[in-house]
Order: structure tokens, then C-alpha cells, then sequence
């Protein structure tokens, strides 16, 4: 275990950012709680969840915006839980750009550096680095209001950029973008990272990006770290029903049964043997999610472990895929398909899966088993 | 500073505090101390200086059997129910008239606030001289032939009152319209057009959808003409100067002359205490309605 | 599919409809503006038609008429001779008082004001809110229950009867609704925009000065626009607060009107309640908008 109180060096080796017992409550609402992660130098971790998780909060309070109400943040092995923003060795990126509407280009990128009394050719240095990075040389002498939702975007980056950090925060930094243009910036934040090197902590509730552009992606939920694991980790072995349900689009079919010597007894019944179990299983009252993608059809489907049949109710054509809605028992049930495959409304259809690829929940606990 | 180290408390924030000095102070030793302070010292004997000599509530019997005092108190009560409903019926029919996509409408709205720009001195100059029996609206319709036309209110205790509405109208009509079209322009575009999807006259969408949709906008011009009312002085002054004989009188001018003319500061600081008893009869219910109203949010 | 031939018009009412001239309801509504808008126009009609004409002219006529000789002795008069009581210098020293004491006052005010807006929004410290909550129920005080105490806090500051003095009256007086103004100002600009300062190293001041006031010009012309006419507009405070030489406008203004001495001078007094409207007026009618925007900002939020 560490010591709480003087953390020896040796435990902070290796990581940028390290968060320890932090706990944060207004009055009698907690919304963090005894929250530990530990970032490696230079890794991208992501904090993905639904609104009001605490995902923003934790970073503000990363960044020293918000004081926790307990608990110590190191950065670069220094202590900075009570440290003033700017000396944390961070640079931040808003969701809303946040960029100063009466300054030009080149007088935001300079801000900081000005009040930290850095020298002006040094100034000048890194705002050319930052502009050359970024594509924003054109652009240093206009406004804010002359630039469009990307180009705004990338000047609040290199905000960021030219403090010469160890870590930078994003905290939705393409909620505010349109499709196309989100789809283009975080290609080129992942370039950026792999040019810089960075430690990043990126918050944002779409799992796309979090599945793009995580090393690591911290799912949260009520203030809490439900899981913290590499983004295919998340999306084969979720570790309880909220990750499950939350990765994945359209999310994972849910059955409910029970489980009685590995064998899965509810609307259908699935012989687990092949399955990866985390502990010996125990015979109880369990959920069985499989994934609408990992559903065979047609002459799969027949090679298929667990086969069964299902009548199509409703179908929604996406083009590339076509979405199948149908149901097990009473449970609504999912199915993602190749979109040229011909069917309709009423088809009567064998299905097929694989049980290795499924998961298995504790209906108590939802937690993995 | 170093990081780990939590700073005091005290001194946390300190350049917020200090900047915010003077609102506190403004906040602790003017509105709360100097108000206390006037209550206290309405419960005394003080005269030409305040002395904490205390005589419990002489001042107040005396206060409450002062003819002038009543007759203020009248004045008030009458100006105010007529000044708060007919400020509230006109400001809410010109704002409805101003709302139906006329032309001019930045004309019209100009010409209807700009007495709200000049002071209550300048109206009530402007407006005796208008009511001036000899030379204004008397003497004019006269001359049209009318030889027995008698319009002097500024002379006629029964009509002074009525002077003064017409001033104090003239003068803040105008806001109580501008804060109403903002109100309505501020009602959903869709809800006209759901009414006259269903065939229901104008009067009625008005009576029975957008008044009570604009009840926060009422409730804020009510409680800012009333505030107002209370406060009633400059125009009296400027109009009347409390004539003919007492007629005109209000609260405030009432303890004005006591604290500065008659030299009878206990009355001037229990008639002072009444009118802000007044006020937070007013507001208290208000600010718990705003308050219970903002925490439903 | 509907393989009919479809008519290219069929009968009944077709494209755009015919106007008629102009809607009677209209014509109601124009009218009752119109009549309005003489009540309202009326009186500064009069003032100026009054303050135009020599004194018999006005014994004979008719207030409304526009003056058949036209004059400018009543302003020169108001402006540079009419009495109160002793001084025979006219309006234009309590013009000079007044604007003696509304620049500092504007300006003092506004600067506390804005600070407080502030650190309200960007700031708040235990307490805070407690205080701004007292600050507005202070805007509905009546000043009657604060004047006396105030008298005796300027005797004992030294700044009783003059022009200072008025001046901190004026600032406390103003706070609540200028600070009110201020915050909710602050309070709808992006809270981000003030963390990506603090993390750029800005501190209170820095926040304040290089980022917020730039980037709230428009406020603060609402504010100074509010100030001027409400402190222009002062006679309570002046009339207690000053002594006769250091009089605002407004007050020496009613002494001159309402002096019960001498001979009634209608036209000059006209002329004088004119040259004392005319700044708010002009401000009023300069401003336009961002006037209305000011007192609808200080109203409907509060």
C-alpha cells in the first residue's frame, strides 16, 4: 500500500498524473468519491460517461478549477492538490473554445505566457511552433469571431500547446462541432499526440471517441470508476451491466435467466462451457448480453454454436448495416446485419452465436462473471 | 505558494473580498445598520438630535393621531391602488398595441417612455403650469366658449389627487409598457399560431393564455410601481408642495419636514419605520414567491 | 402512382390574396397610438411653445399656441440670472454642481459596481451571496428610513454639504441595481472563458481588466446610461445631502419655480425646466435602445 501522507517518489514513477483518494462533495451531494487513477507519461486516457457522471468535475478539479474536498492530485510527481491552475503544469481545452473574444489569434495564444512573464522572443517562438503545428499561421491576426467552429477549435488546442506542458486536459473539446468536422479534429488530436507525446485527459460522452482515441478509457458512473481498461478490453469483457450497456451502439441484448452448472437457462438455453468466466461460476440468477453484431445469420448462422428462431418486427436500413428488431422471450433483442441482405417484416429467420464471445452478469450485483 | 500546502481560509479568494468591501459594507452598515438604527431611535423622544431616550411608542400614538399623517396615509392608499392599476391596464394595452407589427413602432415607443427620462421635479413643473388655472386647460376650454368649465385640481382638495395621477402616469406608464412588450415578445411565437389554428379571437388569447403565461412580468412591474408609490416624494414637491393646505400630503414628504424642518426627528424616524413596514409587507411575499419559484427550477 | 393528368388550376381561391387597402382594425389600432402619443408629447410641446414667448404674451394667449414672436431672453434668463433666493446667477451654477457631482458618481459607482458583479459570479466566497441578497432588499428600503444615519455618517466624515459627500450617497444607493445589472451580465458569459484564464495564470484583477471588461462595453454603456439619468434626476438626496451652493439642477431648479417671491415668470420658468430635462433627454433620445435595454435588464431580471 502507498502511504497517504508522504507519497515516496518511487510510487510516482513513471506516472504523469495520479489521483488519490479524491473525494468531492457540495454539502450533503457527493459527486466524487475516494476516486484513485494513476495516468502513465504520455498515455491518452479518456473519461467517457453520461452526463452529470462527475467525468467534467474530476477534471476541473485535475486542473485545479474546482477544490476537492479531499484527497491529493500529483502531476509530474509534484504535489498540486491546492496549487493555483496556472502552476499545475496543465493546459486546457474548452468545449466551448473559450477563446477571448477581444484578442486576436496570436493575443490568445500569448496570454498566458504574458502573465507568466515569459521573455517575448520566447513568445514569439512557441506562438510560431503552435501556429505551425496547427495550420493557424494564416489566421493569427483575426478575431475569434472570424473563424469557423474548427478552425476556433484549434486555436483553443494551441492555447495549450504553447505552455510547454506534461499534460494536457480536453474537456469536450468537438461537442460543439458539427458531424463532419468532429470526425476530422480528432484524427487530428490522435496525430497530435502521437507527434507530442503528451499525457492527455480527455473527457467526453461519445464512445466513438472514446474508442478512437483512448490508450485507456475510464467509464463512470455516480462519481465512480466502473471501469478502467484499454478500449477493446471495454468492449469484449465489460466488467459489469452499466459498461455493457454502454459501449456499444446499438448497446448489448440483455436475456435473463438463471445459471445452473454453466448452463444458461432463461427464453433459450446456452451451454457455457467455452466461456471465460472471471471467478469458478456460481449457480444463480444471472443476465446474458451478446452483442447485435456478434449475431450470425443464414449459412453462419447454422455453423453457429447456439442457433434459434426469431420473427423480424421492425427493420431500420443504415446502408452499410441493416438493424434488425425482434425479441427473446420478453426481452427485446437486437441484431446488426450486412445492409444488402433481403428481408422483411415477419420473416421467420435462424439465428446463431458464438458463447465466447458473449458475456455474463451477476442480475445482483451486475457485476461480470 | 507551494501546492500542498491548503491556504487559510481567511485568506482564500482575499482580492475577491476586498474588492467586495464595499458592498458589504454598504450591505451591513447602510441598509441593516442605519435602518435598525432609525427603528431604534423611533422608539425615543429625540427632537432637534437623536437621543436614545426611550418613551416606547409615544411617537406612534402621536404619528397615528396627527391629522397630517392620516390624510398622507389616505393620499397614499388612494394614489397607489389607482397609480398600480391604471399603470398596469394602460402600460399593458399600449404594450398589446405596440405588439401588433405596426410601423413606427420604435416611434411610438420612444414618444411614450422619453417622460420616463426626466425627473419627477421636471414633470411636476411642467404639468402645474399645464394645470394652471389662468393660463392652461381650464382657461383654454373656456375660451372655446364654455364660460363655466372648472378644471382645477390643483386648487380642490377633493381633486389634487387626480393631479397627481395624471403627472405621475404621464411620467411611468412608459417603463411599465416597455418591461410588458418585452414580456410579450418574450411569449412563444407558436402559441399565436396554435390559437388561431383553433379559431380563438385575439381578446381571448390575450385574457385567458398570455396574461397569465406573463404573471412574473406583472408581478415584477407590481412590485416596481409599488416601490415607487412609497417613495412617493419629488412629484409632490415639484406638483403641490402637499397643498392646497394638506390635501396632497404624503408618508415621505411627511417624514422629510419632520426630520429637517420641524425639528422633530422621532416623528420623522416612527413615520420613517411605518413606511418600511410597509415596503416589506409588500416585498416579503414577493421575494418568497421569486424564491420558492427559483428553487422549483 | 397517380397517372391522371393533373389540372393546372382547379377553381377557388388562387396565389396571393387581394389587399384590400388598409384593415379598419388597423386604423383602430394607429388612432389609439396616435392619441396617445398627443398626451405624451403635450406637455413638451408646451414647454418649449412657453419657454419661446415673451411674459404678455402669455398673459393673453393660449399655452398651446406656438408663439407668434418668437424669443430666446427666457433661456439666457433661466440660464444665466433668474434668483433663488439671494443668488442671481441662474440655472447654470446648479448645472455645474450637477455635473460636478454626476461624473464622479457615474464613474465611482460603475467601478464598484462592476467589481462587486464580479466577484458575485466569478468569485463567490462564503457569505457572498448572503450580502447581495441584503444589497437588493436594500434597493426596496425606503430611503426615508436611511436618511437621517447618513446625515450623521457624513457630519462625521467630514463630507456633509458637499459635493463628495453626495457622490458616496449616490454610489451606495446605486450599487444594488448596478450590481444586479453587472452580475447577471457576468453571470451569462461562459464560465469556461473565465477558467481558461485562470489556467493561463490571470489572477482577480487580470481576469477583470484584460478579459471581462473588454468584451462588456455594452454594459457598461447600459450602466453609465442608467447612472447619469437616475443621479441627474436626484433631488431627495441632493436637496439633503448639499447645502445651496453645491445644489444639483433639480433642486435649484424647484427653488426657482416654487420660490413664492416676486412675479411669476412663467416663460423662464419653462425654459428652466427645459435646460434641466435636457440631458436626460438627450441621452434618452442618443441612447435609444440600450436605454430601454438598461431599465428592461434592471427590471425583468430582478
Amino acid at each position: 500500500m502507498l502511504d497517504q501522507t508522504h507519497t515516496p517518489a518511487a510510487a510516482l514513477a513513471g506516472l504523469s498524473v495520479s489521483i488519490r483518494d479524491l473525494t468531492l462533495s457540495f454539502g450533503s451531494v457527493t459527486v466524487l468519491k475516494d476516486l484513485n487513477l494513476d495516468i502513465g507519461n504520455g498515455e491518452f486516457l479518456v473519461l467517457l460517461g453520461a452526463s452529470g457522471c462527475g467525468k467534467s468535475t474530476l477534471l476541473n478539479c485535475i486542473a485545479g478549477l474546482i477544490e476537492p474536498t479531499g484527497g491529493q492530485i500529483f502531476i509530474s510527481g509534484q504535489n498540486v492538490t491546492w496549487a493555483e491552475p496556472s502552476a499545475r503544469g496543465i493546459g486546457m481545452v474548452f468545449q466551448s473554445y473559450a477563446l477571448y473574444p477581444q484578442m486576436t489569434v496570436e493575443g490568445n495564444l500569448s496570454f498566458g505566457l504574458r502573465n507568466a512573464g515569459v521573455a517575448r522572443d520566447e513568445i514569439a517562438r512557441r506562438v510560431a511552433r503552435a501556429a505551425e503545428i496547427l495550420q493557424l499561421q494564416p489566421l493569427l491576426k483575426r478575431k475569434p469571431a472570424a473563424l469557423s467552429g474548427g478552425q476556433r477549435q484549434r486555436v483553443a488546442i494551441g492555447r495549450a500547446l504553447v505552455r510547454d506542458v506534461d499534460v494536457f486536459l480536453f474537456d469536450e473539446p468537438l461537442s460543439n462541432l458539427d458531424a463532419k468536422l468532429r470526425a476530422e479534429l480528432r484524427v487530428e488530436i490522435k496525430r497530435l499526440h502521437q507527434n507530442l507525446k503528451n499525457t492527455m485527459i480527455y473527457v467526453t460522452h461519445d464512445q466513438i471517441e472514446a474508442m478512437t482515441l483512448a490508450d485507456r478509457i475510464a467509464i463512470m458512473k455516480g462519481g465512480i470508476v466502473q471501469q478502467l481498461a484499454a478500449p477493446l478490453e471495454i468492449y469484449n469483457r465489460p466488467a459489469n451491466l452499466y459498461v455493457a450497456g454502454f459501449i456499444g451502439s446499438p448497446p448489448m441484448n440483455f436475456l435473463k435467466g438463471r445459471l445452473e452448472n454453466r448452463l444458461f437457462k432463461g427464453a433459450i438455453t446456452v451451454p457455457m462451457a467455452d466461456y471465460d468466466f472471471t471467478t469458478a461460476p456460481t449457480d444463480g440468477e444471472v443476465v446474458f448480453g451478446i452483442r447485435p453484431e456478434h449475431v450470425a445469420l443464414g449459412a453462419a448462422a447454422e455453423t453457429s454454436p447456439i442457433r434459434t428462431e426469431i420473427t423480424v418486427e421492425v427493420i431500420e436500413p443504415m446502408g452499410a448495416d441493416t438493424l434488425i428488431w425482434t425479441a427473446i422471450g420478453t426481452d427485446p433483442f437486437r441484431i446488426r446485419i450486412d445492409g444488402q441482405t433481403r428481408i422483411a417484416p415477419g420473416d421467420r429467420l435462424t439465428i446463431g452465436f458464438d458463447p465466447a464471445c458473449a458475456s455474463l452478469f451477476d442480475a445482483k450485483t451486475e457485476n461480470r462473471l | 505558494m507551494s501546492g500542498r500546502d491548503r491556504p487559510a481560509q481567511l485568506l482564500r479568494n482575499l482580492p475577491a473580498k476586498l474588492a467586495a468591501l464595499p458592498m458589504i459594507l454598504t450591505a451591513l452598515v447602510v441598509f441593516i445598520g442605519c435602518s435598525l438604527w432609525t427603528v431604534v431611535h423611533s422608539f425615543t423622544k429625540s427632537r432637534l438630535l437623536p437621543k436614545l431616550d426611550f418613551v416606547g411608542l409615544d411617537q406612534y400614538d402621536r404619528l397615528w393621531s396627527t391629522p397630517r399623517w392620516l390624510v398622507s396615509i389616505e393620499n397614499l392608499a388612494i394614489y397607489g391602488i389607482c397609480a398600480l392599476i391604471l399603470s398596469l391596464v394602460l402600460g399593458f394595452v399600449l404594450a398589446a398595441l405596440l405588439d401588433q407589427k405596426i410601423r413606427f413602432e420604435d416611434g411610438f415607443r420612444t414618444i411614450i417612455l422619453y417622460p420616463y427620462a426626466l425627473s419627477f421635479i421636471v414633470t411636476g413643473l411642467v404639468w402645474q403650469w399645464i394645470l394652471n388655472p389662468d393660463f392652461g386647460i381650464q382657461n383654454i376650454v373656456r375660451g372655446l366658449g364654455f364660460e363655466s368649465f372648472v378644471f382645477d385640481p390643483l386648487h380642490n382638495p377633493d381633486q389634487v389627487l387626480f393631479a397627481l395621477l395624471i403627472a405621475g402616469l404621464w411620467q411611468g406608464t412608459g417603463l411599465v409598457t416597455v418591461i410588458l412588450l418585452a414580456g410579450l415578445r418574450g411569449i412563444d411565437e407558436d402559441i399565436w399560431k396554435a390559437a388561431r389554428v383553433d379559431g380563438i379571437p385575439a381578446w381571448k388569447t390575450y385574457l385567458r393564455v398570455v396574461i397569465p403565461m406573463m404573471r412574473p412580468v406583472f408581478a415584477t412591474c407590481l412590485v416596481l410601481v409599488s416601490a415607487g408609490i412609497v417613495k412617493l416624494y419629488d412629484l409632490v414637491v415639484a406638483l403641490t408642495n402637499g397643498g392646497p393646505g394638506i390635501a396632497s400630503e404624503t408618508p415621505a414628504k411627511y417624514v422629510y419636514d419632520s426630520m429637517f424642518n420641524k425639528q422633530n426627528l422621532g416623528q420623522g424616524f416612527a413615520a420613517s419605520t411605518m413606511m418600511l413596514l410597509t415596503v416589506l409587507i409588500i416585498i416579503v411575499p414577493w421575494a418568497m414567491f421569486e424564491f420558492r419559484g427559483k428553487r422549483r427550477d | 402512382m397517380i397517372d391522371a393528368p393533373f389540372p393546372r388550376t382547379l377553381s377557388g381561391p388562387a396565389g396571393s390574396r387581394p389587399r384590400t387597402r388598409i384593415a379598419p382594425k388597423r386604423l383602430m389600432i394607429y388612432a389609439a397610438l396616435l392619441i396617445v402619443s398627443v398626451y405624451y408629447l403635450l406637455p413638451l410641446w408646451v414647454m418649449v411653445m412657453t419657454s419661446l414667448k415673451g411674459m404678455p404674451e402669455i398673459r393673453m394667449g393660449n399655452i398651446f399656441a406656438p408663439p407668434v414672436e418668437i424669443t430666446f431672453e427666457p433661456w439666457v434668463k433661466a440660464w444665466s440670472s433668474a434668483c433663488t433666493g439671494l443668488n442671481c446667477d441662474g440655472l447654470s451654477r446648479g448645472f455645474w454642481n450637477s455635473v460636478m457631482i454626476v461624473v464622479p458618481s457615474v464613474v465611482i459607482s460603475i467601478a464598484v459596481a462592476s467589481v462587486n458583479g464580479y466577484a458575485l459570479v466569478n468569485w463567490k466566497f462564503r457569505g457572498s451571496e448572503v450580502f447581495f441578497t441584503i444589497l437588493l432588499f436594500g434597493a426596496f428600503i425606503p430611503y426615508q428610513v436611511m436618511i437621517y444615519p447618513l446625515v450623521i455618517i457624513l457630519r462625521e466624515l467630514g463630507l456633509m454639504g458637499s459635493v463628495w459627500g453626495l457622490v458616496l450617497v449616490h454610489t451606495i444607493f446605486g450599487m444594488p441595481i448596478i450590481t444586479l445589472l453587472f452580475r447577471n451580465y457576468f453571470a451569462s458569459l461562459p464560465e469556461e472563458l473565465f477558467k481558461a484564464a485562470r489556467v493561463d495564470g490571470a489572477g482577480f484583477w487580470g481576469i477583470f481588466l484584460r478579459v471581462l471588461v473588454p468584451m462588456s462595453l455594452p454594459i457598461f454603456t447600459v450602466a453609465v446610461i442608467l447612472q447619469i439619468t437616475g443621479i441627474w434626476n436626484d433631488f431627495l438626496f441632493g436637496v439633503i445631502y448639499t447645502k445651496p451652493d453645491t445644489y444639483p439642477m433639480t433642486v435649484q431648479l424647484n427653488n426657482i419655480v416654487n420660490s413664492v417671491q416676486g412675479v411669476k415668470e412663467y416663460n423662464v420658468n419653462m425654459a428652466a425646466t427645459l435646460l434641466t430635462g435636457l440631458v436626460p433627454l438627450s441621452i434618452y433620445l442618443i441612447s435609444g435602445k440600450l436605454f430601454v435595454r438598461g431599465i428592461a435588464a434592471g427590471a425583468v431580471k430582478g
